[in-house]
């Protein structure tokens, strides 16, 4: 039997079901909600559906609940509301326009997602030894400035989820001084598509290095700040300490990475265990915890944030001038951008070379533009250190200019499973600060 | 071909699939494959072909054969690959009686290596069998090749639709799965599907 609603039209429906009453709250509805539970036989067993339009679910998540008094019976996810088939699209995109759709995926940490599909286009091409260093130096550096930045993310919704609004007003004011680096860099606070398959989109515009020593000058007293408000805050602690635990044979088993496994006391990080773009020649370490719960979690990240410090200055060290892109004309992308009166462009004099002298030129920029470069056929998988796990990337080429398949797998998608064995058994307001933990980004979730 | 030399004709080249290895593979992978055959008695049976290609060791399974493949990868020690980073599905239409592939990229963090083991599925009986009971991670990633590619990955105890709305018809990653035109409101103009619109492919 369905009783419709009819003074807001925007409600769902009250209804009887077979498993009992369904009543939708909305909130100022509390005195209505009571008189209505009093006259509907006692009932223990509630399920509750938490999101996806909730603000503790951390995005579009949807949490469904079953509830025993205040204990969490059963977690359950529901995901898919923002997927928007970024992996069946790159299909009809070249090998380089995937870019602009991947840096979309993870709307956190796009310089990671950008990296970890060039890695795997070079890696089809056969070109990763070639990549230049001042390439690999800057990628280095724009993925540890990421870190910081979805870290900080990190913390300031997963903070707020928790009522330390404090700690979002400055995750969020940190998070922007990173954030005006990348626009300084790319032009973009987010969706960057700067890395590209064979190096960079462009290389360092002037006064880039500085602005980035400034930065460093200023991070550390933030941080410090930051991690001061919270990791002796006896209230923080009482939602954190012990909550949300998964132990590391809970990670092996649900392929959990990232900060939730280096939690457990397990020092997995692929920046260490198999390097790329250069992270051999770094020095930083892999903050380790071993209480495995969400209070380990906040920790490693506000440790993470140091070392991703420690790694910036090095690589502002080892910035050498130097090209940014391959040397091979039959792969590196030809655009010569220039700051013209109509803003960012090709370059006058790269216009006037291709347009006036070089027919072969013109003919070259366009094919490679349009078309694309061929790619051989054949599968890779590359994965990265993001920070929320491995990042990998599974491409399968038939040896065309366009994907024939991309498939990632986003570490938010796979240790978002663990949120039943993390939340079963506790209270549900610990669900709140164990998702939190997680920290997933339903972009990179459902792609 | 129809007349049209501007490059858009749709002349394709084929290239063929990448041949498997004989011994020796070179580098760790030998090391892999004698601990594969000490770990599975009928690894004869079991493994139809080992690729090397761009320093990846791609070991192609018989779909019956995954799981106990999957467990001795999982449990013998000289192998210990702990973890599994999910499944991905390829669908390759031409390649009659394989069309469905189910790639499983797996990490050794004891002895700190990757391998990758592909099935394949035709597309009249596409069922694989499950990997949930050796690797749990594996849940959403089945629901999700079963979402997008239509593989039915048997065993698993719930294999419902991850990402699509429920009711959605059709796999979409397919490569058969028709993709629509975007009518534009301009006197009836229509935009082609994207794999039937003029451009370059191959």
């Amino acid at each position: 039997m369905t009783t419709f609603n009819d003074s807001d039209p925007r409600m769902a429906d009250e209804r009887e079901t077979t498993e009992g009453k369904v009543f939708t709250v909305q909130g100022n509805d509390w005195d209505e909600l009571l008189h209505d539970l009093s006259s509907t036989p006692a009932q223990e067993r509630i399920i509750v559906n938490m999101g996806p339009q909730h603000p503790s679910t951390h995005g579009v998540l949807r949490l469904i609940l079953e509830l025993d008094g205040e204990t969490v019976t059963e977690a359950r996810c529901g995901i898919g509301y923002l997927h928007t088939g970024i992996e069946k699209n790159m299909e009809f995109r070249t090998w380089t326009q995937g870019v602009t759709f991947v840096t979309r995926m993870d709307y956190l940490s796009p310089f990671f997602n950008e990296t970890a599909y060039c890695l795997g286009v070079e890696k089809l091409l056969g070109i990763t030894d070639q990549i230049p260093e001042r390439a690999n130096v800057i990628r280095v550096m724009m993925m540890e400035l990421n870190r910081i930045s979805s870290h900080l993310v990190c913390l300031a919704t997963g903070g707020m989820e928790l009522g330390a609004l404090t700690a979002m007003t400055f995750g969020f004011r940190e998070r922007e001084l990173v954030l005006d680096v990348f626009e300084m860099i790319t032009g973009l606070r987010m969706n960057h598509a700067y890395i590209r398959p064979g190096g960079l989109a462009q290389d360092l515009p002037e006064g880039a290095e500085q602005k980035v020593r400034e930065l460093l000058k200023i991070l550390p007293g933030r941080l410090k700040d930051t991690a001061d408000l919270l990791v002796d805050n006896t209230i923080w602690k009482g939602r954190t300490v012990g909550v949300g635990t998964l132990d590391l044979a809970g990670c092996m088993a649900l392929g959990i990475t990232g900060p939730i496994l280096r939690s457990t006391g397990l020092p997995h990080d692929l920046r260490k265990s198999q390097p790329y773009c250069g992270y051999e020649n770094y020095d930083f370490e892999v903050p380790v915890q071993t209480s495995a719960d969400a209070y380990g979690r906040f920790l490693i990240r506000i440790a993470e944030m140091g070392e991703s410090m420690k790694i910036i200055a090095q690589c502002l060290d080892r910035l050498k001038p130097g090209p940014v892109m391959i040397e091979d004309k039959k792969i590196a992308w030809p655009a010569q951008l220039a700051h013209g009166a109509d803003g960012t462009g090709n370059s006058f004099e790269h216009i006037r070379q291709i347009m006036g002298t070089s027919m072969e030129a013109l003919i070259h920029h366009f094919k490679l533009v349009t078309e694309g470069f061929k790619v051989p056929a054949g599968q890779v998988y590359a994965a990265i250190e993001s920070p929320r796990g491995e990042l990998g990337v599974h491409l399968v080429s038939d040896g065309g200019t366009r994907p024939y398949r991309v498939h990632f797998r986003d570490p938010s998608f796979t240790n978002l499973q663990a949120t039943a064995a993390m939340c079963e058994g506790a209270q549900i307001a610990d669900v709140v600060a164990a998702v939190a933990s997680i920290d997933p980004v339903m972009g990179g979730v459902d792609r | 071909m129809n007349g049209d030399t501007s490059g858009y004709g749709g002349l394709v080249v084929k290239s063929e699939p990448i041949a498997a290895a004989d011994r020796p593979f070179g580098g760790a992978f030998d090391s892999i494959a004698d601990a594969i055959e000490a770990a599975v008695p009928n690894h004869a049976q079991a493994i139809t072909g080992i690729v090397i290609d761009r320093d990846q060791m791609t070991i192609q399974v018989k779909r019956e054969h995954l799981v106990e493949v999957a467990q001795a990868l999982r449990d013998d020690a000289a192998l210990r690959f702990e973890m599994c980073l999910g499944v991905s599905g390829v669908h390759f239409p031409e390649q009659v009686g394989a069309e469905l592939h189910a790639h499983y990229p797996l990490l050794s963090i004891t002895h700190n290596r990757r391998v990758f083991l592909e099935v394949t599925a035709p597309d009249a009986d596409p069922v694989i069998p499950s990997l949930i009971s050796v690797y749990p991670t594996n849940d959403w990633h089945e629901r999700e090749t079963y979402d997008f590619f239509g593989i039915i990955f048997s065993g698993h105890p719930h294999l419902t639709r991850i990402q699509m709305p429920d009711d959605w018809m059709g796999h979409p990653q397919r490569k058969d799965y028709p993709l629509g035109g975007i009518p534009v409101e301009f006197k009836g103009a229509q935009i082609d599907p994207p794999d039937q619109r003029r451009s370059y492919n191959k």
